[in-house]
């Protein structure tokens, strides 16, 4: 999955999309998982990243993460 | 080098909530970089804010509505003109348009007032009534339409497009409709603000996007900015928005005008499907009350506009700054009642 190119985030967490006028605003972590994205990092590789970093399970970062993504499509922020 | 100095006359200084272009019109040529101005303000009431805003109006004038018929309005040309000497007129509303349009060569060649408009054959075809025609023809996808006398014809058009539908006035307004019944509802409240005939629209999904441009009359697109409204008011009308970065959306439009030969400004109107789809819905044939949006943008229409009647050069924009936003707001001036008496009893300020 792979961010659209012109979505522009800000360091404090802001999203704008302007290809629709739309905004948003993602916590902390969402901030580095659309970073990873930038990056073109692989679902896997950001998995990998969160349980590497935080002291969090598995299965929770799955789920999370699937949620995260989906909404990020669903806004039509990814490509 | 030394700028020319026109004078320019404006309608459209009703600065209300639901607003007329004239105000965002005079700023932008206020801020032309190619030339000074001096601006007359053209009224048709007399509590138009724009009438009061002397830092942006050197002078207003009061001017017949467009049912008083052609020659009146030519003669308080006439008159007006005698004083100010006007170099370039902009009209700002719909409803004037036709006259406008019609004595464009008259105005031009005996009093030397200057207009860009469309031609009378585009601002007819154009028309919410035949805008169905019109995009079937130049291959731009328009939502099904039909032209309404009665509310006995509801029903029928109802069964064809299915609810919800869209009703709306010939010149403003529109209004969604779920039932046969409520269709009707609005049919009577719309005819009876703004006429007839009435048009029933298929109603299309999506979240609607603006492009505010200017055609050059031989196919080439001057300049376009797409815009989506951020925030809306009970009247429908943009009270904040942002400009968009949308090459499909520029596309869409270039195709128009290339296809149109458009002349002047105008503001397109589309709905953009979840599908990415986008359907016209309107095409107003002047610049929109948040055409200043496009000089935020880096693309001052207006003055291009000026410059092309004015028989300047004028280079066609490709560029504009993406994610400018524009919020409106409302101000109250204290005002002399002498002033207002002078409006509305000489007719000129």
């Amino acid at each position: 999955m792979k961010v659209r190119k012109n979505i522009a985030i800000s360091d404090s967490g802001f999203l704008f999309n302007p290809s629709s006028g739309d905004s948003y605003s993602v916590n902390p972590i969402g901030q580095e998982i659309i970073q990873l994205l930038q990056e073109e990092k692989s679902e896997q590789e950001i998995m990998d990243y969160i349980l590497k970093e935080y002291m969090i399970d598995k299965n929770t970062v799955e789920k999370d993460l699937y949620d995260f993504l989906n909404m990020l499509k669903n806004y039509k922020l990814t490509e | 080098m030394s700028k020319p100095k026109y004078t320019v006359a404006v309608t459209g200084l009703n600065a209300i909530d639901s607003p007329g272009p004239g105000i965002a019109v005079i700023r932008a040529l206020r801020e032309a970089e190619s030339f000074d101005v001096r601006i007359i303000g053209l009224s048709y009431e007399s509590l138009e804010p724009g009438i009061y805003m002397h830092d942006l109006v050197d002078k207003t004038y009061q001017v017949p509505y467009p049912n008083a018929g052609q020659q009146v309005l030519f003669e308080r040309f006439d008159y007006i003109n005698s004083k100010e000497n006007i170099d370039f007129l902009f009209p700002n509303f719909d409803a004037e348009l036709f006259n406008f349009i019609s004595l464009q060569t008259r105005l031009d060649e005996e009093l030397g007032i200057k207009m860009v408009l469309p031609t009378q054959e585009q601002f007819d075809a154009r028309h919410k009534a035949n805008l169905y025609e019109y995009g079937k023809e130049h291959g731009i996808k328009v939502p099904f339409a039909k032209m309404v006398f009665s509310t006995a014809e509801i029903p029928s058009i109802a069964n064809e497009i299915g609810f919800p539908l869209v009703v709306k006035g010939k010149f403003y307004d529109a209004k969604i409709a779920y039932s046969a019944d409520e269709a009707m509802q609005h049919f009577n409240k719309i005819s009876a603000q703004w006429g007839l005939p009435v048009l029933v629209q298929e109603f299309v999904h999506g979240s609607e996007v603006n492009v505010c441009g200017i055609g050059d009359g031989n196919g080439v697109t001057l300049g376009a900015v797409p815009m989506r409204k951020l925030y809306i008011t009970d009247k429908g009308k943009a009270w904040a928005g942002v400009s968009l970065d949308d090459e499909k959306l520029l596309e869409v439009t270039q195709k128009l005008v290339k296809a149109t030969k458009w002349k002047g400004p105008f503001e397109l109107e589309f709905m953009k499907t979840n599908e990415d789809e986008y359907n016209l819905i309107e095409i107003n044939p002047r610049f929109p009350a948040w055409c200043y949006l496009t000089v935020g943008t880096g693309q001052n229409q207006i003055e291009s506009l000026v410059n092309m009647a004015m028989g300047n050069k004028v280079k066609p924009f490709t560029t504009y700054d993406v994610g400018k936003m524009f919020i409106r707001y409302s101000y109250d001036m204290v005002v002399n009642m002498k002033e207002f008496e002078q409006i509305s009893t000489i007719g000129e300020l």
